[in-house]
């Protein structure tokens, strides 16, 4: 579904991603997983359209897209729950949600949104308040549910778990492998690589703008050099 | 008491003036946080092509017409032209380059047109209106009408439409913005183009009372932004009680003080707003977790 090849990414003239090569299938969850500065957000952002690309190529369902802007790649069918959660703060969670499905008028909206309560109680608890007013998790269950409203082939997700209490970490990583069901394709970039790999089908590792190790989650987190790196024993 | 009820009268002429002028102001900064300060030219070439193109023998209304639509086409040009290629830069750049670009304006407004006095016939009649011992021209009706007519549209778009809140997105994070699917390029076009109309609508309406000239457009921008920090910037609602109030402030100043500490009196509205409450009567407190 999801092919990138050789991609290269720089900010001014430091190349930060020195050519990655990545692919996720139909269906799965893959994760990307790796140490802060490791090129994981730039990657993401490459694949948003809001970060310059300048080696290599995305292909997404069959089409190139390496250089779409960032607003039609939703379009696509690709979608992504930036860092940070990036959420409206300055308008109500339901609007918050309207404006995820923004590029749809229908009356499947509606229904997407009472889908989007069901998955987060919570939300639809605060539906009238302002988002800016949320706590983090529930920020980022809002970021993730309005990524959703797009009705996304394939998710991004960027550190979902970040900053967050374990159980709430949890629960997101449960929401996350239940978009399995849904058929929403996912690539989960996190630094909690056991969290990230013990949902995942198949993970990456990257170091500094790299790809070092590949291979099926349950090889990863069974691989010496990433229980040592990553997972702590 | 009968002069009281004439000073309030035309501060809420006035007002109703400053009150557009702050709504432009609204509308860019909500969309990209930029006060542009180019904002009283607007109002400036709204009246200054009506005088010309009715002038030129066009009737009234397709002066004024032909007037906010090349207001507008002003507006996109100074945002393609000059903020969107500069993009990234902060925030006080942008705004300077407003300033740069409203002496542009005055400059070629002042060459194309020239630099006399102009007024074209108020759109129903002189004769004054009695109202409660005072007096109240027919324009001033249509000032004040302009004005709420305006605030009442621009509501019910920021609050009920969903482009309307792909504004305030966009304004808020333009990086969300983008991943939702929202050109904030067009966006920005979008909010220049209507600021430009609202202004060029106000100086439309205006200039029967106030009369135009290439250079009435810096006092305007002045006195729209006392209006709009006023009122809180950022909120409609703030701008359009904001004009009002400074209206009549000015009016009650030039009437029991002295004429001469008219303009005065928006200045010393900016110092007392920055100083005992900098969000202005409406602006949001900003309570945001992180």
């Amino acid at each position: 579904m999801l092919e990138i090849k050789a991609l290269k990414s720089a900010y001014g003239r430091i190349e930060v991603l020195h050519g990655i090569d990545l692919s996720v299938s139909s269906g799965e969850i893959v994760t990307v997983v790796g140490a802060n500065g490791a090129g994981k957000t730039t990657l993401l952002k490459c694949l948003s359209g809001v970060q310059p690309v300048i080696g290599g190529s995305i292909s997404f369902r069959g089409e190139t897209m390496t250089h779409v802007p960032g607003h039609k790649r939703l379009k696509r069918g690709l979608a992504q729950s930036p860092e940070g959660r990036q959420i409206f703060t300055n308008l109500s969670v339901e609007e918050n949600l309207r404006l995820g499905a923004f590029l749809f008028t229908d009356a499947r909206v509606d229904q997407d949104m009472a889908e989007a309560f069901q998955m987060f109680p919570v939300l639809k608890e605060k539906r009238n308040l302002n988002a800016g007013g949320l706590s983090g998790g529930q920020q980022q269950m809002l970021a993730i549910a309005r990524a959703l409203m797009g009705r996304p082939a394939c998710l991004l997700l960027d550190e979902p778990s970040m900053g967050l209490a374990p159980i709430l970490v949890a629960q997101i990583f449960d929401v996350v492998k239940g978009l399995k069901a849904l058929d929403v394709t996912v690539l989960l970039v996190e630094q909690n690589a056991f969290g990230a790999l013990s949902i995942a089908d198949r993970g990456y590792v990257m170091e500094t703008g790299r790809v070092t190790i590949s291979g099926s989650a349950k090889e990863l987190i069974a691989d010496p050099r990433i229980r040592e790196a990553y997972l702590g024993h | 008491m009968p002069e009281l009820m004439q000073f309030l009268l035309s501060g809420l002429t006035v007002g109703a003036v400053y009150a557009l002028v702050a709504l432009g102001f609204t509308i860019i900064y909500n969309a990209s946080d930029v006060v542009n300060f180019a904002q009283g030219e607007f109002v400036m070439l709204g009246g200054m092509i009506t005088v010309f193109a009715y002038g030129a023998g066009a009737p009234l209304p397709l002066a004024a017409a032909v007037a906010i639509l090349t207001t507008v086409f002003v507006g996109v040009a100074l945002n393609k032209l000059a903020i969107e290629p500069a993009r990234g830069a902060p925030v006080v750049s942008l705004i300077i380059i407003t300033i740069g670009a409203s002496i542009l304006i005055r400059g070629v407004t002042q060459i194309v047109f020239d630099k006399q006095i102009h007024r074209f016939p108020a759109f129903t009649g002189d004769a004054p209106i009695p109202f409660f011992g005072a007096t109240l021209l027919p324009q001033s009706l249509w000032v004040v009408g302009g004005a709420l007519t305006v605030f009442v549209g621009l509501y019910l778009f920021f609050t009920k439409t969903l482009t309307g809140k792909a504004v305030l997105a966009t304004a808020n994070n333009r990086l969300a913005a983008q991943l939702v699917g929202i050109n904030t390029g067009w966006v920005m076009t979008l909010s220049f183009g209507l600021s430009a109309a609202i202004g060029a609508l106000a100086g439309v309406l205006v200039t029967p009372i106030t009369l135009t000239s290439y250079d009435v457009g810096i006092g305007l921008a002045l006195k729209g932004f006392a209006a709009a920090m006023l009122g809180g910037m950022g909120n409609p609602k703030g701008a359009l009680v904001g004009g009002l109030l400074l209206g009549v402030i000015e009016a009650m100043t030039a009437g029991y003080l002295s004429s001469q500490y008219k303009d005065a009196a928006a200045f010393v509205v900016i110092l007392a707003v920055l100083f005992a409450m900098p969000q202005g009567l409406f602006g949001a407190k900003s309570t945001e977790r992180v």
